[in-house]
């Protein structure tokens, strides 16, 4: 039984869908072109094991969502993603990270080139304040000194993608901090977006906002996806069940966390394969 | 997921690579000294200042090339980078060169007999063994003493009305020993001349009550942050005792603080310890070891290093270096002492 | 139905006698800032009232400074202008040196070395700050001068066509040029400690995202942390300011005292307010020491302005924050 109906609103393509492990057979080994998968990663803070062997397939032009109580590492795992993991003092990590096929912890790799193509949207918003909404939508690009011939459209674009356009196109000349929290996270993603990246994460990008502006949110991503990879950390499972194709679901008994099971969305919402899976659906725990 | 794999796997840093950065840090190093070399070689710099200037400017240059090898963020990253850290390190280069001149040229004029004698029977251009600075040390101390006798009561007594009694007028107070630590040296200096010294000549005590006006905003400052980290607990279960505020402050508070207190006291100390201006106006100078308080001058380390500056002779100049030793080790030790038992208190 | 809230009670409560009196106590020491403040200004302006009298507003804006002869039959005459100008000229000198310090010291500490390292330079720079003002003075003229001497002959050379590089004469000792680098020294400290506390309180998840749209360092420091930081370097360099415009030791040894209206920052001649008021106290005579009692206003006054500032835009850029 395909659940279609409990991913509601969503338009996505199903056909260029890779499984994850345990999928579907004859989806195995297809790897999207812009893929994102991981292989064995591991994570230490000092001598902390905070994950264990994370291996996952990102499909491409998908939503992925990682699901999961709290403190079980999924927000560590999505920053070694971006490599904003090695930030934190202290930390240490084992596996490798693909990003098209190359290995973003490999020795010489750029890693601020590596950003611009993989995104990422916080919790809290945080929009520049010293920049106007305009500024801060190009940010990216002047960070990284990169040259834009018509800088207009472009920002139409990428505000208009973030679902903000009709709202902020008088005022583009306004400051950063003077938007709604909702407008502000909008923002963020209309900057994560003008650097063009591949790959855009996700930490629970709704938690801060209410449940209106949150609805939008969740109706960017999903519009996004169908041109770009999304991982997506949230604690809300409805939001998870609305808005991914994929998740997985992360679980610690105390130890290091680890997946306990990955599939597709429908799968993991009804019949998932590990009991443990079930009671966190089902909202026995979490 | 079973935990076979976590004993196989280690933790690894690969975002660390000092093979990296040490294939990028040898060149740049080795062309830009060598850069150093000609740019000295054809300019009018010398000197090791000199060489360090060329240097700082040749490391830019080879920096911001090796840089644009990748692209211009990187490359003026680099070159920011470089600017800060000599922005930093040139700084401390006049704080080195203090001190090793203080002591160096100091220690000339240290010997066995320098801290039992005084300045009665010697002139400042007389030899190095003879003299000493006895009277300038006992001075500073009786000088610092009454003023702190009266800079330390008053400074708690602010901070106590500040954080205890939090009365309405709190935000005056605080402002007014705000502008008072604006207060110029030589201002307080003036004004204690004008009341107690003319007409009746200098005195240790004018020169205390000097150095007291410039003591307790730091003293009041520093007492108030201390006594805001007392927890609120403490005396609100004091006053659920039904203690009185008198007796909650003086046998609660105050002894909780009195280690950060004491720090209070010896940072206002140490900031005074070295003033000259307001002393030259009022104590003055006496060659003589004294440890009467009014009616005539007394001695005091900084007055005594101003007074062989401006004799100006080679062995006076070298007196008044080893006087600067002297006080300077003194401010260090009182300083360190201080913020050593705040750390303490704190933690 | 009844929407009006009740009337508040007055809580009062009466204090023992023993708080009444411990009150009173601390309320009055604590006014003894305040005191002393009007005593000092009070002191000051009823001595200078009959200067000012005299002289009128010349007193500020010309610069002859001369006690007078009776033998000479010379009438006294005093003016601060040039020491007003000289305070002026030598304590911004000290801070335009000192700005780019200030910066890169506090962005050093602050971004670019690890916690641990920080706390050693960093007491190690607050010892620094406790280095009396004569040892300064000590050592700026009898070490730093051959070199800044030295330093200004060639900027004179070079660029002696500006005209406040210009000299009259070929001796760049004593000159504003060497006190304002003793002073960039002396207020280093004070300025680096405040604005290094503001760096430090850069929203961190702006500096997060700049990473994350791959930003390099010195890219998320200008994006987020030197816009955010701006109020507090202004409030500590106006902090350092106002130290430099009442430093005394430092610039007499430092400075040849001229008593003339000075644009020439290399030339050996110029001074400030306090160093007049260090050296012609001694022999003043009443009504010298009144006129000398009105420079130490004029400089008392200026300085409380400055610092007032500083409060100012600390604590605004404090409160920006919360």
């Amino acid at each position: 039984m395909d659940d279609a109906t409990i991913q509601t609103g969503s338009n996505m393509n199903t056909d260029s869908h890779t499984a994850p492990l345990g999928g579907d057979p004859l989806d195995e080994g297809r790897v999207g072109i812009n893929g994102l998968q991981t292989k064995g990663v591991h994570v230490w803070f000092n001598k902390h094991h905070v994950l264990e062997d994370i291996s996952l397939d990102f499909p491409a032009n998908s939503v992925t969502g990682l699901i999961g109580p709290s403190g079980c590492g999924k927000s560590t795992f999505l920053r070694v993603l971006n490599r904003m993991h090695e930030f934190i003092p202290g930390a240490a990590m084992a596996g490798e990270v693909f990003l098209d096929g190359k290995e973003i912890y490999a020795p010489g790799v750029d890693v601020t080139a590596m950003r611009l193509k993989v995104g990422m949207v916080f919790q809290k918003p945080n929009p520049f304040p010293s920049m106007t909404i305009g500024q801060n939508v190009l940010a990216g690009l002047k960070l990284a000194n990169i040259k834009v011939k018509d800088k207009d459209s472009l920002l139409e674009e990428c505000l208009t993608r973030a679902g903000l356009w009709k709202e902020v196109k008088d005022r583009l000349k306004t400051s950063g901090g003077s938007l709604s929290g909702g407008q502000q996270q909008r923002l963020c993603i209309a900057r994560a977006l003008a650097v063009k990246p591949d790959v855009l994460l996700m930490d629970e990008p709704c938690s801060a906002l209410d449940p209106a502006s949150t609805l939008k949110v969740e109706e960017t991503v999903v519009q996004l996806s169908s041109d770009m990879t999304i991982v997506i950390v949230t604690h809300n499972m409805q939001q998870a069940a609305r808005v991914s194709d994929h998740c997985a679901f992360f679980l610690s008994d105390g130890g290091p966390g680890v997946i306990v099971e990955a599939d597709r969305t429908s799968v993991i919402f009804s019949t998932p394969s590990d009991p443990r899976t079930a009671d966190y659906v089902q909202g026995r725990f979490g | 997921m079973t935990t076979s794999t976590a004993s196989l796997v280690t933790p690894r840093r690969p975002w660390v690579n000092r093979r990296d950065v040490f294939k990028e840090l040898i060149p740049t190093l080795v062309i830009s000294g060598a850069l150093a070399a000609v740019i000295v070689n054809f300019t009018g710099l010398a000197g090791p200042l000199g060489s360090y200037v060329a240097f700082v400017f040749a490391y830019l240059s080879v920096s911001f090339l090796f840089g644009m090898r990748h692209d211009k963020v990187k490359a003026i990253d680099k070159v920011m980078t470089t600017l800060v850290c000599a922005g930093f390190f040139t700084a401390f280069i006049p704080w080195v060169s203090i001190l090793f001149t203080v002591f160096k040229r100091g220690a000339s004029a240290i010997y066995w007999g320098y801290f039992s004698s005084d300045m009665s029977v010697t002139s400042g251009d007389d030899e190095l063994n003879m003299g000493g600075l006895s009277h300038a040390i006992v001075g500073s101390g009786i000088i610092l003493l009454i003023a702190s006798l009266i800079a330390i009561p008053f400074g708690i007594i602010t901070a106590v009305y500040i954080t205890e009694i939090k009365g309405r007028l709190s935000g005056l107070v605080r402002v007014m020993v705000q502008s008072m630590s604006g207060v110029p040296s030589i201002v307080a200096g003036l004004f204690v001349f004008t009341v107690m010294v003319t007409g009746k000549g200098f005195s240790a005590i004018s020169g205390a009550v000097a150095l007291s006006i410039l003591m307790l905003p730091t003293v009041a400052r520093t007492a108030e942050e201390v006594l805001k980290l007392i927890p609120e607990d403490l005396r609100t279960s004091a006053y659920a005792l039904g203690a009185t505020q008198t007796a909650t402050t003086f046998r609660i508070v105050l002894p909780a603080a009195r280690a950060g207190l004491v720090t209070a006291s010896m940072l206002g100390v140490a900031r005074v310890g070295g003033e000259t201006a307001p002393l030259i106006m009022t104590s003055f100078y006496l060659a003589n070891f004294s440890t009467d308080f009014s009616g005539h001058p007394l001695a005091s380390l900084p007055m005594y290093i101003y007074q062989n500056f401006t004799n100006g002779t080679d062995l006076a100049l070298s007196r008044a270096w080893g006087g600067a030793a002297v006080l300077l080790s003194l401010i260090f030790i009182i300083f360190t002492i201080a913020r050593l038992a705040s750390g303490r208190a704190k933690g | 139905m009844q929407t009006t809230a009740p009337e508040r009670r007055q809580i009062t409560s009466v204090s023992r006698p023993s708080d009444k009196a411990f009150q009173g106590v601390v309320t009055t020491g604590a006014l003894s800032a305040f005191v002393v403040l009007a005593l000092i200004a009070g002191f000051l302006f009823l001595r200078s009232t009959e200067v000012f009298r005299i002289f009128g507003f010349d007193f500020i804006t010309t610069s002859k400074w001369d006690s007078g002869s009776v033998d000479d039959g010379r009438a006294p005459q005093f003016g601060v202008a040039a020491m007003l100008l000289g305070s002026v000229i030598v304590a911004t000198m000290a801070m335009i040196f000192a700005l780019p310090f200030v910066m890169g010291t506090s962005l050093f500490l602050e971004y670019y070395i690890s916690r641990r390292i920080r706390f050693v330079l960093v007491s190690i720079l607050d010892l620094m700050a406790a280095i009396p003002s004569i040892i300064y003075g000590l050592w700026g003229y009898l070490v730093l001068m051959p070199y800044a001497s030295h330093w200004a002959a060639s900027i004179n050379k070079y660029l002696g066509w500006i005209p406040i590089f210009a000299v009259d004469r070929a001796n760049f000792d004593a000159s504003p040029f060497v006190a304002s680098l003793v002073l960039c020294l002396m207020i280093l400290p004070i300025a680096s400690s405040v604005t290094r506390e503001v760096y430090s309180r850069a929203p961190q998840d702006q500096i997060t995202a700049a990473y994350a749209l791959g930003a390099s360092r010195w890219g998320a420091i200008r994006a987020v942390v030197l816009p955010f930081g701006l109020s507090g370097l202004v409030g500590g360099m106006l902090l350092g300011l106002g130290r430099a415009l009442g430093e005394t030791i430092a610039v007499l040894l430092t400075l040849n005292l001229v008593f003339a209206v000075k644009f020439q920052v290399l030339a050996s001649a110029g001074g400030n307010v306090a160093s007049l008021i260090a050296s012609k106290f001694g022999e003043a005579g009443p009504l010298e020491l009144k006129a000398l009692m009105a420079a130490g206003l004029v400089l008392f006054m200026l300085t409380l302005l400055v610092n007032f500032g500083a409060a100012l835009v600390v604590s605004r850029a404090a409160r920006s924050t919360k």
